[in-house]
């Protein structure tokens, strides 16, 4: 999984599908402004004493029929945001329109009808199957859920069994802990698409299986992807997973987007000095290009109390008095070879000293200071 | 099965690899399959059986009518003529009235911890999983009952309402729902965070359908393992409230009501005033180490 494969760019109109609403070009998902704060309570009335920003003012668009690789540390936000997409927990603030439609709001379409259109599947393969259920019944809840009869719905998860590569006479009627991680994670494949969803949240869907066991699922994610015409939001904090498997990146840092553009764009030219540090944070297969010097040091600052201006200012090696006064923007985002950073080293009138140098020319002093 | 590959360069990774077709065996049928082998618990649930068999067979089982007195023959000893464990302080034949007194002890002991297995349970399961600030006004009322220790709580309430069986059943009742309330909103809470029950949330399911499939099938077994440890519980407190005159009302034959009316001759029959308290102690010896074995074979931690 070193170097991806080469794969054609999904830069044609994708092929339609009956079932959309806004028409082809119309983004799958568009997330703009999209907060949440946790409260922390304490003291002896059980006041909130401030908030926890886990989500922070999180904009994005995932098109149709790509696959969206979200990253970033432990701790960054990213499986707040899966459960901010999938309605699970309340949002503080923001807009969500799937295919066209606000979720939840006059005119709109309905939570219930969302969730059939946009399933998750779970990092925890041991916590996300009932362990009482075969997971055959497992599968076929959502189904039953939405009206389908109690034979359509077995005949539907048999079905999906047989699509994710377990027979379904052998293993239907099983109970999770008979399972190994990797069929566990199969099933829970499964359910997410028992009700024909049109995307896919996968947060950290591969992560909890060891290394041949997740390439065979990730294989088999593309698959289905292109079996069934879905879209994909990738959430991992593992850096080859997602350049394997992603069509454009999105790198989130303590809970706001820090940069966002293809796949190639963010591997082979980060502008963004975390994505930078991030990307040399990776193992080398090559024992002389062994990684001597840890790129970040630190944890991330507390969330509760994030940086003032920009929030990587604190570990980022280029930190200069602009980057305390004032937060950057990330820019605006106009197709799908965008490619933003929100740094203000790529704002020329930002006042930065290393900032509106010449394309390419900048980037290269920039990685010769980091060396 | 070969349509899974259709269409599909990947087909050679996308079927796991044959596994033996092992024999599959839900989790009832585990735990039945494991009490098989469990020769303590099988031999103290057939003494149960026996004595509810007993209990509900007492017309044609009991020699004599336990109610019958007789001036003639109080207090003889154990197989005098046909009294095989000879007569109370009334003349009345001990072992028809142990046969009888074994329907009222198992109807105390059953029926209150059902009811509030019941009762406790719901109201266990609605705090655990709709949490907040119901929980809180749920569990905290709660902890209040747990404040008073169980004999004294119970003989409190039926003290205020009133001697009486149907008192009693009531009093015992509300001295059980407390800890079973407890125990499942405890396992409630758990399941409750699983990500299976947020995965139910996300296919759309209803609160009720997601609390019906997928949190009390994973309540059930802890819950129902604490209710049956609580019957011989429920079976010791109703003797002890029958012993103070606040259960059953004297003619009954009550095991708990024998005792207390036989103390004042233990020392002219000790071993017929002894029976009704080996009964007592066989039935909930036998209902605790029931209780037990299933716990085992359920594989449960309270």
């Amino acid at each position: 999984m070193e170097a991806a494969p080469k794969r054609p760019k999904l830069d044609t109109v994708p092929p339609g599908d009956p079932r959309d609403r806004g028409g082809k070009i119309q983004p799958m998902l568009i997330v703009s402004g999209l907060k949440k704060h946790f409260p922390i309570r304490g003291g002896l009335l059980n006041r909130k004493v401030g908030s926890v920003r886990a989500v922070d003012d999180v904009s994005f668009v995932v098109l149709k029929g790509e696959t969206l690789g979200i990253v970033g540390e432990s701790g960054c936000g990213k499986s707040t945001l899966a459960r901010l997409l999938m309605h699970l927990i309340p949002r503080d603030a923001g807009e969500l329109i799937f295919d066209g439609d606000g979720v939840a709001e006059e005119r709109g379409i309905s939570l219930r009808e969302l969730r059939r259109n946009m399933q998750m599947v779970f990092q925890d393969s041991y916590s996300s199957l009932n362990p009482r259920l075969p997971v055959e019944d497992s599968i076929a809840y959502g189904p039953k859920v939405h009206g389908k009869s109690r034979k359509e719905a077995k005949e539907i998860a048999r079905d999906l069994l047989a699509k994710v590569g377990l027979r379904p006479e052998l293993f239907g009627s099983r109970y999770p802990h008979e399972l190994s991680g990797g069929q566990k994670q199969r099933v829970n494949v499964a359910r997410a698409l028992a009700l024909s969803p049109r995307m896919l949240i996968l947060d950290e869907a591969v992560s909890a299986l060891d290394k041949s066991v997740e390439a065979q699922v990730l294989n088999l994610l593309r698959y289905l992807k292109r079996h069934f015409n879905l879209t994909y939001v990738f959430i991992s904090h593992d850096l080859n997973v997602v350049q394997y498997i992603s069509d454009r990146v999105l790198v989130m840092y303590l809970g706001e987007v820090v940069e966002i553009g293809p796949v190639e764009e963010i591997y082979e030219r980060p502008k963004h000095p975390y994505t930078r540090a991030l990307l040399a944070s990776r193992l080398s297969m090559d024992p002389d290009e062994r990684v001597e010097d840890p790129p970040l040091t630190g944890d991330p600052p507390n969330p509760i109390n994030p940086p003032s201006g920009c929030r990587f200012r604190t570990r980022c090696p280029f930190a200069e008095d602009v980057c305390a006064a004032s937060a950057p923007a990330l820019g605006d985002w106009v197709d799908r070879t965008t490619h933003l950073a929100a740094c203000h080293m790529e704002n020329a009138a930002s006042g930065h000293s290393l900032a509106g140098r010449p394309e390419g020319a900048g980037a290269q002093m920039r990685l010769a200071a980091t060396a | 099965m070969t349509d899974v590959t259709v269409g599909s360069n990947l087909g050679s990774n996308l079927l796991v690899d044959d596994a033996p077709a092992l024999k599959v065996r839900g989790y009832w049928a585990t735990v039945a399959n494991r009490l098989r082998y469990d020769y303590v618990t099988l031999f103290f649930a057939a003494v149960i059986v026996l004595i509810v068999l007993a209990a509900m067979c007492a017309p044609l089982l009991a020699p004599f009518d336990p109610l019958k007195t007789s001036m003639v023959y109080r207090l003889k000893p154990v197989g005098f003529r046909n009294f095989l464990l000879g007569t109370d302080e009334l003349g009345r034949d001990m072992l028809s009235r142990l046969i009888y007194g074994g329907r009222m002890s198992l109807l105390m002991g059953l029926v209150p911890v059902v009811t509030a297995t019941i009762l406790g349970g719901m109201l266990g399961v609605i705090a655990g999983f709709l949490g907040g600030r119901t929980n809180m006004l749920i569990m905290r009322t709660v902890d209040i009952f747990y404040a008073f220790p169980s004999v004294l709580l119970a003989v409190a309430i039926s003290g205020t309402m009133g001697g009486g069986m149907a008192n009693g059943l009531i009093a015992l009742t509300l001295v059980f729902i407390p800890p079973l309330c407890r125990i499942a909103e405890t396992a409630t809470t758990q399941v409750r965070n699983l990500d299976f029950v947020e995965a139910a949330r996300a296919s759309g399911a209803p609160t009720w359908s997601i609390v019906v499939h997928h949190v009390l099938g994973n309540v059930l077994a802890p819950v129902f393992i604490y209710a049956s440890s609580l019957i011989s519980v429920a079976i010791l407190l109703a003797a002890g409230l029958s012993f103070l005159g606040l259960g059953v009302e004297p003619p009954t034959p009550d095991w708990g009501l024998m005792l207390s009316t036989l103390r004042q001759a233990i020392y002219v029959q000790p071993y017929v005033c002894a029976l009704p308290g080996v009964a007592i102690f066989i039935t909930s010896l036998s209902f605790n180490l029931v209780s037990d074995g299933l716990r085992q074979a359920m594989d449960v931690r309270i």
